[in-house]
């Protein structure tokens, strides 16, 4: 009979050495990059066309998400039908979505599908012609989705502490209201996608089991395009944060549960306390056996789940603790919140919980690195951030070794109530 | 197979430094007393409070370097763990000994019966035509333990829910004999074999759970129903009872469902949504249940559309897939989309390792690499069998979620 009361010897996650596949890149005639993680079990691949398309150039608001959606339905020789017709019939899934900075059209299929469909996709970039009737229908449809959308606590707690953040003429601040659908103008998509698609500046990550012919098949497609050619635009946008710092809103009288949202701006990857907020952040609010979550939930019982995490923009950030607590609960939610940060900055951590988050951390990063799509994720995060693998070592070394005074320090530094807006939505 | 009755499944995959362990529980909401509902997925939260020599399940795991979690369904409960190989004995040791027993503390139950009633409000009161399915399982079963979703029927089950019960749900369901462990990964057969028989073998095989649940009746006639709520939109639902995962005509009706609701290229998302503009949305399924299921269609009405306009819409589809066959090409497309399903859901260990156990459960851990033989079996004569079979007025339940002026 096993001795049930000690715990198996373990080999400390810390003690593992990892490693981030390096990608197979090539150049396409006019200049695109191609990164590929050739690998995996199974005969499938993914491509990700990333063009910088995001709402960060758009003129009008929506006018960025609505050209991205409507990219696919339809070209002067396919209907939106035909597209999708087509894209279901070789077993593939043709998704397509809008961020900040980027755009992203992306293909899943089978390796063998692959020479079906590239052709397609081409069609898209090249020939896509935003017929009135898809606006029409697109705007419809959107509009009475933000509808069901705003009667939904957590959602509009989500918009309005982005725009609390940033501000609401920010692109990271900045959301749809019923009227901005109706202002989309075809001829205005039609002009954005001339510019930021047809001669757009695009990347491509692409992963899985790629044919021997990928190289030649991705430059014959995608190669003569006039991708990449226009001057790169950089347009500034001025942060314009909120004056004040408490806020609650009452959206449904007799809602049941509030959203609470508690954030503070936190800089980008490029700044070298990020690394170590990273740890501190899972320590605080990031995974299961994180202190909010083990006091808010696990011990009170205020609430389903509770997370803390860094918002990763490239221009900025910020740093937000989310959670739907009960409607009688909020307030103290939030105090226990601030109760966790105070813990931080005041107290020591203990080192068998810093080596359990160490351990974690390393433990999810390696079970993250399994398979060729999360390693292509890895490395389009870091590129598109103007980074490369060293960052990726660097925080790795930095979770490897962190000490729980840094850690206090990182508290001290970010974690002041009077830094962070707040706010409950019922 | 363990002399406790355990099922031990392996699946070698090299090319990963981590092991996957998961655990399937063959109990789910369907296995609930009718007075006491929600507490397989109750459980599901308890299991995570401590078990009889563990104080706390999560903090070895994550000392390992390891991350889990685990979900219910009307079915089964399923818990699943990730981990650095070389650490597989510590998902061992946590597995078997909340098998063994659990702590059934005081706290934790106070804590997490709280916690499930927060996981209620979030995802079926407080959010716009969150209790559907509460109304339209009730609508559409009148005996079998489906009439109830895996979070309860009423919130008082959960907060009434005592130790005395919660022990008793226990040892009725969570024994050796009455689950499925698999490990996956970068793991051998003689280590699985030696660490299972180390760790699982001394635990109590339990009494064999025989499960005998009410048989739904055949409904003869079409059942309706009309709410009014606070939703912007009017919804229609509608359902049909269908067969099992089990029976041969799965397969079909699996492919029947994606012919006229799976994407973009579906028939009802072309027809009602693209070109009459009716629906918003619109959306046809099934749960894929072990026993005898529904299959639905969902849709949200474009403002100020009739809702028997709407209907009309729907229904004048499915006269169309009972009376005419289905193209050739057509039924290809979703059989196509269906291999590629396949293909990319065995991308990670933690997937197949869920699967294998899946399948091991309906009889067979093989059927996972031959299951595919049996959709490209599907004829186009059997989809319009089905469809007759299935979509029928006298078989259907109907649901008009209407907006309160």
């Amino acid at each position: 009979m096993p001795d049930r009361s000690k715990a198996p010897h373990i080999k400390d996650a810390v003690e593992y050495a990892i490693t981030l596949k390096k990608p197979e890149i090539f150049t396409l005639d006019n200049g695109v990059q191609v990164y590929n993680v050739n690998a995996g079990t199974e005969e499938v691949v993914q491509i990700e066309w990333v063009f910088k398309a995001g709402n960060w150039f758009e003129k009008s608001n929506n006018i960025a998400s609505a050209t991205n959606f409507l990219l696919k339905n339809g070209t002067s020789k396919k209907s939106a039908y035909e597209i999708n017709e087509y894209v279901d019939f070789y077993g593939a899934y043709l998704n397509r979505s809008c961020y900040n900075e980027t755009a992203v059209v992306t293909l899943h299929c089978l390796s063998r599908q692959l020479e079906n469909l590239l052709p397609l996709v081409q069609e898209l970039f090249v020939d896509a012609i935003f017929p009135e009737e898809e606006l029409h229908i697109f705007r419809q449809n959107m509009k009475q989705k933000l509808e069901v959308n705003l009667k939904k606590c957590d959602f509009v707690a989500g918009r309005k502490i982005d725009e609390f953040l940033f501000g609401a003429k920010h692109p990271y601040g900045v959301y749809s209201e019923m009227t901005d659908y109706d202002a989309l103008d075809i001829a205005a998509l039609r002009q954005y996608y001339a510019t930021y698609y047809q001669q757009g500046h695009c990347t491509i990550f692409s992963a899985g089991i790629l044919p021997a012919n990928y190289a030649t098949l991705m430059n014959e497609f995608f190669g003569n395009l006039p991708f990449n050619q226009l001057p790169i635009e950089s347009p500034e946008h001025l942060v314009a944060p909120a004056e004040q710092k408490k806020w609650n809103i009452i959206n449904d009288a007799e809602g049941v549960q509030g959203a609470v949202r508690i954030a503070r701006p936190f800089p980008t990857r490029h700044h070298p306390d990020f690394p170590k907020v990273q740890v501190l952040n899972t320590l605080f609010g990031g995974f299961f056996g994180s202190r909010l979550m083990n006091n808010i939930r696990e011990d009170k019982g205020y609430t389903y789940g509770i997370y803390s995490f860094l918002v990763n923009h490239i221009h900025g950030g910020a740093w937000m603790i989310s959670t739907e607590a009960g409607r009688e609960v909020c307030e103290a939610t939030v105090n226990e919140v601030y109760n966790e940060m105070r813990a931080l900055r005041e107290g020591d951590i203990d080192p068998e919980e810093l080596l359990l988050v160490k351990n974690y951390l390393i433990g999810t990063l390696l079970g993250d690195l399994d398979g060729p799509f999360h390693i292509i994720a890895r490395w389009k995060n870091l590129v598109l951030n103007g980074l490369d693998d060293s960052f990726f070592y660097h925080s790795v070394d930095t979770i490897k070794n962190i000490s729980a005074d840094e850690l206090k320090l990182m508290a001290n530094k970010y974690l002041q109530p009077e830094d962070f807006y707040e706010l409950v939505v019922v | 197979m363990l002399d406790n009755g355990l099922k031990v499944l392996v699946h070698i995959d090299q090319s990963t430094p981590m092991a996957v362990v998961n655990v399937l529980y063959d109990v789910g909401a369907r296995d609930e007393d009718a007075q006491q509902t929600g507490f397989a997925h109750l459980f599901e939260h308890l299991m995570f409070g401590g078990s009889v020599n563990i104080p706390d399940y999560d903090d070895p795991l994550q000392v390992a370097g390891g991350e889990n979690n685990a979900y219910t369904t009307n079915d089964l409960t399923n818990y699943y763990c990730q981990l650095p190989s070389e650490n597989l004995e510590t998902a061992f040791w946590l597995e078997s000994d909340r098998m063994l027993s659990l702590a059934f503390s005081k706290k934790s139950l106070d804590v997490q019966r709280k916690v499930v009633c927060e996981e209620f409000k979030e995802h079926y009161i407080n959010k716009p035509y969150g209790d559907v399915w509460h109304i339209m399982r009730e609508l559409a079963f009148k005996e079998h333990p489906y009439r109830w979703m895996t979070i309860g029927k009423e919130l008082s089950h959960v907060e009434n829910a005592q130790l005395e019960d919660v022990k008793r749900f226990f040892f009725k369901h969570y024994r050796p004999s009455n689950a499925i462990l698999v490990v996956a990964g970068n793991v051998s057969v003689e280590q699985v074999q030696a660490l299972a028989e180390k760790w699982f073998g001394d635990i109590p095989s339990g009494e064999k759970y025989n499960r005998d649940l009410p048989v739904e009746p055949q409904q003869n006639e079409e059942r309706r129903m009309t709410v009014h709520r606070k939703v912007p939109a009017d919804a229609i639902y509608k359902t049909w009872h269908m067969c099992s995962r089990l029976d041969d005509d799965y397969y079909a009706t699996d492919l029947l469902t994606d012919i006229l609701g799976g994407g973009a290229s579906s028939r009802l998302y072309q027809s009602l949504v693209k070109e009459q503009q009716l629906f918003t949305g619109i959306n046809c399924y099934h749960f894929g249940s072990l026993d005898a299921g529904l299959l639905a269609i969902d849709g949200q009405l474009v403002k100020g559309v009739d809702i028997k306009k709407a209907e009309d819409a729907i229904e004048a589809e499915l006269d169309k897939i009972r009376q005419e066959l289905v193209d050739v090409r057509e039924l290809q497309k979703v059989q196509n989309k269906t291999e590629s399903v396949m293909a990319f859901e065995d991308m990670s260990v933690m997937n197949r390792a869920g699967s294998l156990a899946f399948y091991e459960l309906l009889g067979d851990g093989e059927l996972m690499n031959t299951e595919f033989k049996k959709y490209q079996e599907v004829t186009v004569h059997d989809l319009k069998r089905i469809a007759n079979q299935v979509m029928q007025p006298s078989n259907s339940n109907t649901l008009w979620y209407l907006a309160e002026n």
